[in-house]
C-alpha cells in the first residue's frame, strides 16, 4: 500500500490524550491472515493511529475485498 | 460440489445445445451461424463458415431435400426460413472457397469405392486428416446419382467444378474403375488399409457382405463397419431406394471417415459418439410475440436468391437460443451469461485451493427468488445452485466476512431482549393462534403491526399470542446453517411454551422459511385470514368511490402461494381497489433485491433490479411485503402495503408517519429504534407493563445533518455504532482533536468492523460530521 501520511491543511489531528502532533510511521495492518506494512499517521507518545476517510474507503476497502476474495 | 452434481446441474441448462435447424440437418450445417452472417450481408464469412462443415455448398445447396426447414423455429411466426436457397446463395456469392487445410501424410492407404456425395465426403474428409486416398468410380465422372439431377437445377459446369475440389486437395482419381464383385472387394483389402464403399442403391451384387432383411448392407448404424473387418459402408447401398437423400448420404461418408481415421490409429470406433446423425434438439426458443413474416421470395426463381435478397431473408433468422431466464432477470443478465456457463463458474470459484475466487460476488447477487426455474423449460434453479454453493463456502471458511454480516447482525439484534418477545394473550393462559409479524414489517410499520394484532384478537376466538422474533431467513440465504439452526432452535422452544398454536405469518419470507423448515408447525398466511373474516371496521374510514387502480407486485417467496395471491385480489376487490396485473406476477413474479441479500452484496445490481421492476408499469403498486414496498419507494415508486389500505390511519409515535404510497420507509437504524418502540408499545398497551429498556450507550444523543445520515445509510453505519464509539472515547480519551474547528475525530470497534467518527459535543449530546468504517485491523497497541 501508498503512503498515507499527508494530511490537507484544513485537516491537522493531534493526539487528544497526549496533546502532540501526530508522525508518520510504518504500521502493519491486517485483514484475514494477511498483514501489509503502511505509513500512517501515529501518536509518538500513546501509539494511537490514524486511519483518514480516503485511506478507508479507497485502498482499504480494495485490498478487504481482494483477501476476501483469495 | 461434486463433480457430478455439477454436471446433473449444468446438463439442464439447454442454452448451448444445437438450434433445431443445425441438429436436424445430417451434417450439422451451423446455420444460424451461416444466416447471422448473410443477414450482415457477408456472404464470404458466410461461405467460409458453411465450407467448414459442407464440401459442396454449390451442389447441395440446389439438391438438398433441407430437413433444415421442416425444424425452423420461424415456421411458428410466418414461414421457415429458405435455408437451402440462402445455402446457395452462399455459394454463389461468397467468392471462391478458401482451400481447406490438410494435415501431414499419415502413410495408411484408403480406397474409396463409389464417386457420388457420400464417396467423395469420406473421400474429401481423409486425405485432409492425412491419409493416400484411392477414388474407384465405375463411370467416366465423378457425382454418381447427382447427374441424375436436371441441368437446369443442377449446371454441369458447377457439379463438375465442385466435385473436381476433391482432386485438388490430393485424391487419386480412378474412372471408369468398377470394383464390382466380391473377388475385386478382397483384392482392394488386400492393397489398401481400410475399405469403403459407396456404391449407391444395391444391383446385382452385395460384395458377400451381410445384408438386413430389407436386402440393404448391414451396417454398425454409428460406426457403418460392415461385418468385415477393415471394410465400411455408407449412402444408397445402406437404404432401399427413395429412402436416402444426397445430405443423409454425406453424413454416411462423413461418419464413416471418423471411424476410418480411428480404426487406423487403433482406437475406440464407439467411443464418445453421439448426436453424429439427424436428431431432435432440446434447445427451447419461445416464438411468442415475434412479429410473423413470410420468407423472402426471389425475383428470379431459377437464378436463386440475389445478393441483397439473400441477406433480407437471412435477417429473418431468429438466431435461436433459449435464454428464457437470462431475459427475466436482472443479475443472470448482468453476468452477461447464462446457467451452464455460471455453474462451471461456481463449481470452479469451489475448488480452487490458492488464486483469486471471482465468482463470490456472482453467488451472493442472487435474490435465490426461483423466477428462473419458473420460467426454464428444464426447471433449473440457479436460487438453489447459489444457496447451496453458499452453504459450501461458508463450511470451506471462504464466504467474505462483508457480504452478509450487516444482515445477519440485524438477526442477531431481532432476536435479542430489544425485540424478542413471546406471550399469551393478555388475560389468557392458552393460544389457539400466534401472531408473528417478523422482523421487518415490524420495523417498516409497527404501528399496523399493533392494529392487526388488535384484529386478529377480535376476530379469533381461543387466544392470539404475539411472538416478536426474526424467523431466520437472512441466516439462510447467507449460508449460515449454524445460524438459522439456532434461530429455529429459539423459535421451538418459546412456540412450544405456548402449546404449539397455530401461527399466523404476515412476512411471506417467513411463511416460505416456515413452510419448507419446520413443516410440523401449521401455519396460515395474514392475508387468507383477512379474506376469510372479514376487512377491519378501519378499512372503511377512506372513501372506496374512485380509488386510483393499482398494480400488484406479489413478494417472490409467495411465489408457488397461489391462495396468498387469491386472498389479495379478493381483498383488494373488496376495498373496492381496482387492480392491474403485472406482466410477470403470481408465479412468475420478481424479486424486490431484498431476498438472498442481494441488496447487500451488490448493492449497484439491487438498484438496477429495483428500477426494471418498477419500470415495468406507469400505474402505482401495491404489494404485501415491508421490504418490497420500502425498496421500491426508495426510488421513486409510489407502491402501498396491503395493511396500509386495511388500516389507512396513521399512529403517532413512530419514526415514519402516514400511509402515502410514497413515502421513504425508515432507515437502518430507525428500522432498530421502531422494533424497540415496537415492544415497548405492545406491552405498554396490550399487557400493561411499563418496561425500561436496558438502553446504555443509546441513551446519548446524536444530531446529524440530513446529508450525514443518508451518507451513514448508504455506508451502514447504525446510530447504535456511533454512540459505542462515541462513549469509548469519552471514557477512554482515545481521540484525535482538530484544534483549528474543534472536532474530535476517533474509533472504536465493537465488531468485525472499526468505526471512525468525526463529532462534536452539543449540549448534552454530540454533533456527528462524518463516519466511515474498515474492516482491516491496525497494530497500535504497543507503545512507541
Amino acid at each position: 500500500m501508498t503512503e498515507y501520511g499527508h494530511q490537507a491543511a484544513d485537516e491537522v489531528w493531534e493526539c487528544a490524550r497526549c496533546g502532540v502532533p501526530l508522525e508518520p510511521r510504518e504500521i502493519s495492518v491486517s485483514y484475514l491472515d494477511s498483514a501489509f506494512p503502511v505509513e500512517l499517521l501515529r501518536c509518538p507518545k500513546c501509539g494511537q493511529t490514524l486511519v483518514s476517510e480516503e485511506l478507508a474507503l479507497g485502498k482499504m476497502i480494495e485490498v478487504e475485498k481482494q483477501l476476501e476474495d483469495k | 460440489m461434486e463433480q457430478l452434481e455439477l454436471h446433473q446441474l449444468e446438463d439442464h441448462c439447454i442454452q448451448e445445445h444445437l438450434p433445431p435447424c443445425t441438429a436436424a440437418c445430417p451434417i450439422h450445417v451451423d446455420v444460424r451461424g451461416v444466416l447471422a452472417e448473410l443477414g450482415r450481408g457477408n456472404s464470404a464469412a458466410a461461405l467460409t463458415l458453411l465450407n467448414k462443415t459442407l464440401p459442396f455448398p454449390g451442389i447441395i445447396g440446389r439438391v438438398c431435400d433441407h430437413p433444415c426447414q421442416t425444424a425452423c423455429n420461424r415456421k411458428d411466426a410466418g414461414e421457415a426460413l429458405e435455408i437451402a436457397a440462402l445455402e446457395r446463395a452462399c455459394a454463389e456469392w461468397g467468392g471462391p472457397p478458401t482451400p481447406p487445410k490438410v494435415f501431414p501424410k499419415k502413410g495408411k492407404r484408403v480406397a474409396v469405392v463409389g464417386g457420388g456425395l457420400s464417396g467423395l465426403t469420406a473421400a474429401f474428409d481423409l486425405v485432409r486428416k492425412g491419409y493416400a486416398v484411392v477414388l474407384f468410380e465405375t463411370d467416366g465422372r465423378l457425382g454418381g446419382s447427382l447427374w441424375e439431377i436436371s441441368e437446369e437445377l443442377l449446371p454441369r459446369t458447377l457439379l463438375m467444378e465442385e466435385t473436381r475440389r476433391v482432386e485438388a486437395l490430393g485424391v487419386e482419381i480412378r474412372l471408369n474403375a468398377p470394383i464390382a464383385d466380391e473377388s475385386a472387394l478382397a483384392e482392394l483389402s488386400a492393397t489398401f488399409d481400410v475399405v469403403y464403399l459407396a456404391v449407391g442403391t444395391l444391383s446385382a451384387c452385395s460384395f458377400g457382405l451381410a445384408l438386413d432383411a430389407q436386402g440393404c448392407v448391414q451396417v454398425d448404424p454409428v460406426t457403418f463397419a460392415t461385418d468385415r473387418a477393415g471394410v465400411f459402408a455408407g449412402g444408397g447401398m445402406l437404404h432401399r431406394p427413395g429412402e436416402s437423400s444426397f445430405v443423409l448420404a454425406m453424413s454416411e461418408g462423413r461418419r464413416a471417415a471418423i471411424s476410418i481415421d480411428r480404426y487406423l490409429q487403433k482406437v475406440s470406433l464407439t467411443a464418445a459418439r453421439y448426436n453424429e446423425g439427424p436428431y431432435v434438439t432440446r434447445l427451447y426458443t419461445n416464438t411468442e410475440g415475434i412479429d410473423p413474416l413470410p420468407a423472402v421470395s426471389m425475383s428470379d426463381p431459377r437464378a436463386g436468391y440475389t445478393q441483397a435478397e439473400a441477406s433480407q431473408e437471412a435477417h429473418r433468422c431468429l438466431q435461436c437460443e433459449c435464454m428464457e431466464c437470462v431475459k427475466v432477470c436482472e443479475y443472470l443478465e448482468h453476468f452477461d451469461g447464462y446457467p451452464k456457463k455460471y455453474i462451471r463458474q461456481i463449481y470452479n470459484n469451489l475448488s480452487i485451493v490458492k488464486g483469486t475466487r471471482y465468482a463470490n460476488t456472482f453467488v451472493n447477487s442472487c435474490s435465490l427468488c426461483g423466477l428462473c426455474a419458473e420460467v426454464c423449460p428444464e426447471d433449473l434453479d440457479m436460487g438453489e445452485v447459489c444457496r447451496r454453493a453458499r452453504q459450501i463456502m461458508v463450511a470451506q471458511d471462504r464466504m467474505p466476512p462483508s457480504a452478509h454480516e450487516f444482515a445477519l447482525r440485524d438477526m442477531a439484534f431481532s432476536n435479542s431482549d430489544k425485540f424478542a418477545l413471546t406471550r399469551h394473550a393478555p388475560g389468557t393462559e392458552a393460544s389457539a393462534y400466534l401472531f408473528f409479524p417478523g422482523c421487518q414489517l415490524s420495523a417498516s410499520a409497527p404501528q399496523q403491526v399493533e392494529k392487526t394484532y388488535v384484529y386478529l384478537r377480535e376476530v379469533l376466538s381461543g387466544g392470539v399470542g404475539l411472538m416478536l422474533r426474526c424467523c431466520g431467513a437472512p441466516a439462510e440465504w447467507a449460508g449460515r446453517t449454524d445460524l438459522f439452526e439456532e434461530v429455529q432452535a429459539g423459535f421451538m422452544a418459546d412456540y412450544r411454551a405456548l402449546g404449539s398454536p397455530q401461527v399466523i405469518l404476515a412476512c411471506s419470507s417467513c411463511y416460505r422459511i416456515f413452510k419448507e423448515y419446520l413443516p410440523d408447525v401449521t401455519c396460515v398466511s395474514l392475508w387468507d385470514l383477512f379474506d376469510a373474516h372479514g376487512l377491519p371496521e378501519e378499512a372503511g374510514a377512506v372513501p372506496q368511490e374512485g380509488r386510483a387502480p393499482l398494480a400488484v407486485h406479489d413478494p417472490c417467496t409467495t411465489r408457488h402461494e397461489s391462495h396468498i395471491h387469491e386472498s389479495v385480489r379478493h381483498i383488494l376487490e373488496r376495498l373496492g381497489c381496482p387492480v392491474e396485473e403485472l406482466l410477470l406476477s403470481r408465479e412468475k413474479t420478481e424479486c424486490c433485491s431484498y431476498g438472498g441479500l442481494m441488496w447487500l452484496a451488490n448493492p449497484e445490481l439491487a438498484r438496477d433490479v429495483v428500477r426494471r421492476r418498477i419500470g415495468e408499469s406507469p400505474t402505482d403498486y401495491v404489494t404485501y411485503c415491508a421490504m418490497c414496498r420500502d425498496f421500491f419507494a426508495a426510488q421513486g415508486k409510489p407502491t402501498l402495503h396491503l395493511l396500509d389500505l386495511l388500516f389507512p390511519l396513521s399512529v403517532e409515535g413512530y419514526g415514519s408517519e402516514g400511509v402515502d404510497g410514497a413515502r421513504r420507509g425508515p432507515g437502518y437504524s430507525q428500522r432498530h429504534e421502531n422494533r424497540i418502540r415496537l415492544k415497548r408499545h405492545l406491552l405498554r398497551d396490550v399487557w400493561g407493563e411499563h418496561v425500561e429498556t436496558e438502553r446504555g450507550d443509546e441513551m446519548i444523543p446524536l444530531r446529524f445533518t440530513e446529508a450525514v445520515q443518508e451518507r451513514l445509510e448508504q455506508r451502514l453505519i447504525l446510530v447504535e455504532d456511533i454512540q459505542a464509539v462515541i462513549a469509548f472515547a469519552e471514557k477512554t480519551g482515545t481521540k484525535f482533536v482538530n484544534r483549528e474547528t474543534g472536532h474530535f475525530l476517533t474509533h472504536y470497534k465493537p465488531n468485525n468492523v472499526t468505526y471512525w467518527v468525526e463529532y462534536a459535543p452539543e449540549g448534552d449530546g454530540f454533533v456527528i460530521f462524518n463516519a466511515y468504517s474498515h474492516r482491516m485491523e491496525l497494530v497500535e497497541e504497543e507503545s512507541a
